[in-house]
């Protein structure tokens, strides 16, 4: 990157308003300008009908301290934190295993075979788990079949159904990370630990996961913002009881139609999600 | 004696099974590396097992997905008559192709312009940048719904209708694909040899020739990755269209949105099954430019 200080001579800052003027233009009015419409919107007072009064109040925000929401933000974190944790776990040994099997081409494959179902529709792969999981759906079946149960298992609509919504839809976002961090090891740092009497655990605590932690922490960042905020996984696989935070906004503004709380809850995930992704720059992160 | 003998015997099997191990190709694997592979299958069952049942049962007579019935098309000839899907696909595809040609163009300018120049509030243009891409959607969808309720309020003052529909999808649209257009393009510019730029100026090329015939040729596999994944999104969008479209702007998204919503219909698994195969096509399509780009 291009660091002069000089300053720009007349038609270098012509040139520069053509190439970035468009786009600064178009995020103010786009981006800019709606992220502030929010931020006043959750402070106004919700009328009688769901209109907005131009009233100012702080009681949207106080409103989130009622234990009924705290209970679904805190649920939304420990659903995202599971989330996180469960990719985490299952991710590693197979990026692991990606990254150090056969040469590079049959890597850039494996890869590739990873990338297919995470370019489908993610509707469709949300709704995939609904055939499965249903009752007269396959595994039902099969568990049926081979005498496993008697009776179909419910297993849809409930906490279970939506983890494995949520590491399914996810977990490509850990498994790219952690194989570009394993990938770029020395593993003749390994050899050297095992030559000083480390062994294979040893080795493994003390040279290749501190040196993965790059991958782990970005990893983890790139499952957990989105997943917070999730929406379409809780909505098709969860049950009346399984609401996160992107459903309680969702609510507030198709059905109850209470903008400015919805607008708050949408600040205070803003919020979550800014302070996360500050916290990965603090630790070093580069790549997003 | 008898000890030395053992000792030595000792010593050439344990040679003996050092160079057998060396020497034969596939070398025994340890227990470890028979788990991480057995692991790795088994990753790879969970990530392919649903879309296969989806696939499997959209050629199965029957309605139902806990038992096979017979081989049949039927699901696959009532998709294509099904005239809202019909209409669904044509409303995603304007939407992706006006987006993805609007924010092509409007990141392959910002992203040079942010590449090459220093200047004031470039770190403040850099957060607007990023900021489209870590906020989670349905952030973004408050946003975008509150700010066209208001623009129409405020335009209705002035006597324009202006109501949810695809138009407003597209803006929305735009403005996060600019941010990962602006990602993708700004990568291939970062290695990127100015001295062509200064060689072309030599040459007395003006700004825009030497854009013309020498940076964008450069920075062209940079742009087309970005384009690709901006239509990409803009079709697997669901959010923040469901926020920002109104009567009649129902894209495919919504419209399986709805499908899955009112019952599970078989037709659904012959449509899953065609995007999927679309989705391949893409994947491989970018696979190639990036062979190119090498």
């Amino acid at each position: 990157m291009s660091t002069q200080a000089t300053p720009l001579r007349k038609h270098e800052r012509w040139l520069l308003g053509i190439l970035v003027g468009p786009s600064a233009l178009y995020l103010l009015v786009l981006f800019v300008i709606p992220l502030l419409i929010v931020l006043v919107y959750s402070f106004l007072t919700r009328g009688t009908y769901g209109q907005i009064v131009w009233e100012f109040t702080l009681q949207n925000y106080v409103r989130v301290f009622d234990p009924l929401y705290l209970g679904i933000l805190w649920y939304s974190i420990l659903m995202a934190g599971l989330n996180t944790l469960l990719c985490l776990l299952l991710s590693y040994p197979f990026a692991y295993h990606l990254a150090r099997v056969g040469n590079a081409r049959t890597r850039n494959v494996l890869l590739t075979l990873v990338m297919i179902p995470f370019w489908t529709n993610f509707l469709i792969r949300t709704y995939a788990w609904r055939v499965i999981l249903g009752t007269d759906g396959p595994l039902n079946g099969a568990l049926m079949a081979l005498g496993v149960i008697e009776e179909p298992l419910s297993l849809l609509f409930n906490n279970g159904a939506v983890i494995v919504g949520l590491v399914y839809g996810y977990m490509p976002f850990m498994v790219l990370p952690l194989y570009a961090a394993i990938e770029r090891i020395d593993f003749s740092l390994v050899e050297a630990a095992n030559d000083l009497y480390a062994n294979g655990r040893a080795a493994f605590l003390r040279v290749v996961l501190p040196l993965s932690m790059p991958g782990i922490v970005a990893g983890s960042i790139l499952v957990f913002i989105p997943s917070l905020g999730t929406f379409v996984t809780t909505d098709l696989l969860g049950g009346s009881k399984t609401v996160m935070i992107g459903n309680l906004i969702q609510s507030q503004f198709l059905t109850s139609r209470d903008w400015p709380f919805g607008s708050a809850f949408s600040m205070l995930l803003m919020a979550a999600v800014l302070g996360a992704t500050l916290f990965y720059f603090r630790k070093g992160g580069r790549t997003l | 004696m008898t000890s030395t003998s053992t000792s030595t015997s000792v010593t050439s099997s344990a040679h003996r099974a050092v160079v057998s191990a060396v020497k034969s190709r596939p070398r025994p694997r340890s227990l470890s590396e028979r788990l991480l592979t057995a692991n790795a299958w088994l990753i790879f069952l969970f990530f392919y097992a649903p879309i296969l049942v989806l696939v499997i049962f959209s050629f199965n007579s029957g309605r139902f997905v806990s038992q096979w019935e017979g081989f049949s098309l039927q699901w696959y000839s009532r998709l294509f008559q099904d005239a809202a899907i019909g209409l669904a696909l044509r409303n995603s595809l304007i939407v992706a192709t006006v987006s993805t040609v609007v924010s092509t163009v409007l990141a392959t300018l910002v992203a040079v312009g942010m590449e090459r120049f220093s200047f004031q509030g470039k770190t403040a243009m850099d957060s607007l940048l990023y900021l489209p891409i870590i906020i989670p959607d349905i952030a973004m969808a408050v946003m975008l719904i509150l700010f066209f309720v208001q623009a129409g309020q405020a335009l209705g003052l002035f006597g324009v209708r202006f109501s949810l529909g695809l138009g407003t999808v597209i803006l929305a649209h735009i403005a996060f694909n600019v941010s990962f257009v602006t990602v993708t393009v700004r990568a291939r510019l970062a290695n990127f040899d100015r001295s062509l730029e200064e060689a072309a100026h030599d040459l007395y090329a003006d700004e825009w020739a030497t854009f013309r015939y020498v940076t964008l040729p450069l920075i062209m596999p940079g742009v087309l990755a970005g384009a690709l994944l901006a239509f990409t999104i803009s079709l697997d969008d669901f959010v923040i269209t469901f926020f920002t479209s109104g009567p009649g702007s129902t894209t495919l998204p919504l419209r399986i949105y709805s499908m899955v919503k009112t019952g599970i219909t078989p037709e659904l698994n012959a449509l899953s099954t065609l995007l999927l195969v679309a989705s391949m096509l893409l994947v491989l399509a970018s696979l190639l430019l990036q062979r190119k780009q090498q």
